[in-house]
């Protein structure tokens, strides 16, 4: 088995591609695969069509039908793991979806390795999310919608992952952009929520265009959307055509994983109820874009230059992300700005190629258990302090709240990379690859480490530790059961689930038949990149925790350099997208405007407006006297007489 | 006798005819002037009929009867009617169909 530090420390080479596992048909525990599917969504359905007839117990058949694909999906990790490692694809064919000419798409599942992680991230973690909900929105009137978009999402994602055609996975990526949308916008009384949530929907969209260009694009080139087939034949087609299909999937990944340059609507997504930025915006929807690159890894295996374009965009968001998080004072916000940081690493990851697809994939799984750890504990504390989300307005949490505090603890631990806590393992892993490709990639991952140390840190700290800060009316409490045990199983997860996935469950050759890896010895051995990370982070943790540990203002001083300033306001995007995108869009629409009232409606005025004239002026030729019409008849008669005679004349 | 003289008596007929038609206002001799023009019309058929030596020009002279017939039928009865109302048979007078 491939050990990541093992053989590379005994500096070997390792060098194994991927393989297109033989379908196998979907019989025993696995020919219920639909049924993961269609339990989210015969809830969503039912709650949502259902009306208020559902209200009182709506909430906890959402909370049933998730837990119980939840079940499912660990029978079938264990129906997978009793199969041989190359032959752990399972298909299962529902029906013919769309056939025209040569064009078919069915509506198949697909479950490997890879769609399985994702599988049990997105059903585990969203079953604690459902559970933790029942309490955090248990005064919400519209607490059976909240569960029925909650579902209907859980559907979506488990759709996307489980597709085996680009086009059904579009399916699935589309529902889970209506469910962000929907979600985002929950409190639509509110007009920041309500323009947060179409400021995402629009963003999503422009990465939706790539997708739709990329699967045309691939059915053209390759005459399949299937995903074996496409990649069996993925090397055949031209590098330019790769290079475009590799570019749009990008751009696709970029909308819907907040990458550079459409990461602008992750910020206002937080304006949605806490455990949905949790389960949406951090743990599951927006790794989609990541889960989409390492998917099609046979197509950027092909093309150096997408491959290298994903690196690149992958190492500006860390960077990015991670000082936006540094300056903002808004919890959620903070946590946002760690997210985009965050995937930035697992896109930096995966633009390393096979060097780095499987701890993309590890860094997500991490990620997706600490971040909803991180975001809930957030939730907590929220829900505790009356909705007060300024972190300037909170301080020395940790007795009042010790269960949220612990918790909180761990996955701050696990994002920093503390070892042994979960973040560690992986984050550390993509460095180690970054190096094998490239040192300004592999320097640039440890500078985001450090910075991801001192926005934890000041985060940890203002909120948990020092000098209360609270309004008067403020009475911080400890959240009720059904919040806390989420917390708590989430807490242990940061701290286990790198150690788990690593050890026991053997996550880099359990995903290598899907993805391949490449790995060579670094020149230094593996423990002194661990130690400068480590030396960095620990650095970053403590110029924060100086800095915050005594007095916080109240109020954010204004005397601050230009990159907090900049920082504050999320890196100017929203004044860039309006001066490089709305405002020419606007001149476009204007210019596009003027030329069909002057131009096309002149035209079409002009015509009428001549037509009319005339018709004006000749109308006065009708006297009503007989006498006159009768004139001009003889007069009629007599100039044809005469033009006949001219003509006949010679 | 010679057709041509015939010719240049419908001609003379048709000329007065219309010029009864421009200037009289009464409009039964308005009327009148255009029965004239149509018979003037009637001989040039039948007399250009005769110097061709084929008979088409006298069928259009029943044809062109049996329209007049008709025409007068309908006229009278319009006049007829605008008399009634207007107590007057001038033709300047109902000019109401105007711009």
């Amino acid at each position: 088995m491939i050990g990541t530090g093992a053989a590379r420390m005994a500096g070997e080479v390792t060098d194994v591609a991927p393989v297109i596992q033989p379908l196998a048909e979907a019989t025993g525990v696995f020919s219920f695969l639909w049924v993961l599917i269609a339990l989210p969504l015969a809830g969503a359905a039912i709650l949502l069509l259902g009306g208020r007839r559902t209200n009182r117990w709506g909430p906890y058949l959402g909370v049933f039908t998730v837990t119980a694909a939840a079940v499912y999906a660990v029978v079938l990790l264990i129906g997978l793991m009793g199969r041989s490692p190359d032959d752990r694809s399972v298909g299962q064919t529902l029906f013919e979806w769309v056939f025209v000419g040569g064009f078919t798409a069915p509506v198949a599942f697909q479950l490997d390795q890879l769609s399985m992680v994702f599988v049990l991230l997105i059903t585990i973690v969203g079953a604690l999310i459902h559970i933790y909900s029942l309490g955090y929105m248990e005064h919400d009137p519209d607490r059976r919608k909240f569960f029925g978009f909650l579902n209907l999402f859980i559907a979506s994602m488990l759709l996307l992952v489980l597709a085996d055609n680009y086009l059904l996975l579009y399916v699935g990526w589309e529902g889970v952009g209506l469910a962000s949308y929907l979600l985002i916008g929950f409190w639509q009384w509110k007009p920041s929520a309500a323009a947060a949530a179409k400021k995402a929907f629009v963003m999503n969209r422009i990465g939706d265009v790539g997708l739709s260009l990329a699967i045309m694009l691939i059915f053209v080139t390759f005459g399949t959307v299937v995903f074996d087939e496409v990649f069996a034949v993925a090397g055949e087609a031209s590098e330019s055509t790769l290079t475009w299909i590799g570019l749009l999937l990008l751009l696709a990944a970029a909308g819907k994983s907040a990458q550079f340059p459409l990461q602008a609507w992750l910020l206002d997504a937080m304006e949605g109820p806490t455990p949905v930025s949790a389960l949406i915006h951090a743990a599951t929807m927006v790794t989609a874009g990541v889960y989409l690159i390492v998917r099609s890894n046979a197509i950027y295996d092909a093309t150096v230059f997408a491959l290298t374009v994903v690196l690149v965009i992958g190492v500006i968001t860390m960077f990015l992300g991670a000082i936006i998080a540094s300056a903002k004072d808004d919890i959620k916000k903070s946590l946002a700005g760690s997210t985009m940081s965050q995937i930035g690493y697992m896109v930096l990851a995966a633009g390393l190629g096979p060097v780095g697809y499987v701890f993309a994939i590890f860094h997500l799984l991490t990620h997706g258990v600490f971040k909803a750890n991180l975001f809930l504990g957030a939730g907590s504390v929220i829900h505790a302090m009356n909705n007060q989300q300024d972190m300037r307005r909170y301080g020395a949490l940790r007795a009042a709240m010790m269960i949220t505090f612990l918790s909180f603890a761990a996955a701050t631990l696990a994002i920093m990379g503390i070892p042994p806590f979960s973040g560690f393992w992986s984050k550390d892993d993509i460095i180690h690859a970054a190096f094998e490709v490239s040192i300004v990639a592999g320097i640039a991952g440890m500078l985001a480490a450090g910075i991801t140390g001192f926005y934890m840190t000041r985060m940890f700290t203002m909120t948990f530790l020092g000098k209360a800060r609270w309004e008067d009316d403020q009475h911080p409490h400890e959240s009720k059961p059904v919040m806390t045990i989420p917390l708590i199983i989430l807490g242990i997860g940061s701290v286990f689930t790198g150690m788990a996935l690593l050890f026991w469950g053997d996550i880099v050759g359990w995903l290598v038949p899907v993805t391949g890896l490449k790995q060579t010895p670094l020149p230094l051995p593996t423990i002194v990149y661990e130690v400068i990370t480590l030396v960095l982070v620990l650095a970053g943790a403590a110029i924060a925790y100086v800095k915050y540990r005594k007095d916080v203002a109240v109020e954010a001083p204004q005397d601050v350099n230009f990159l907090t300033r900049a920082a504050r306001n999320s890196m100017y995007d929203d004044a860039i997208n309006n001066v490089l995108v709305v405002q020419p869009t606007y001149s476009v629409t204007r210019a596009l405007v003027g030329v069909d009232n002057r131009g096309i409606d002149g035209i079409v005025n002009g015509i009428a407006a001549f037509v009319a004239g005339s018709g004006n002026r000749l109308r006065r030729w009708q006297t009503g006297f007989a006498r006159s019409y009768a004139l001009a008849m003889v007069g009629g008669a007599v100039l044809v007489l005469v033009v006949l005679a001219v003509v006949r004349l010679p | 006798m010679n057709p041509e003289n015939y010719v240049i008596l419908a001609a003379v007929l048709f000329t007065i005819g219309t010029v009864g038609v421009l200037v009289r206002r009464n409009a039964i001799v308005v009327f009148m002037s255009i029965e004239l023009m149509l018979n003037a019309a009637n001989l040039a058929f039948v007399a250009f009929a005769r110097m061709q030596g084929n008979l088409d020009g006298q069928v259009i002279a029943f044809f062109v009867m049996v329209v007049a017939a008709a025409e007068v039928v309908v006229g009278l009865a319009i006049i007829v009617a605008i008399y009634r109302s207007r107590r007057s048979a001038s033709i300047d007078e109902p000019n109401l169909l105007k711009y």
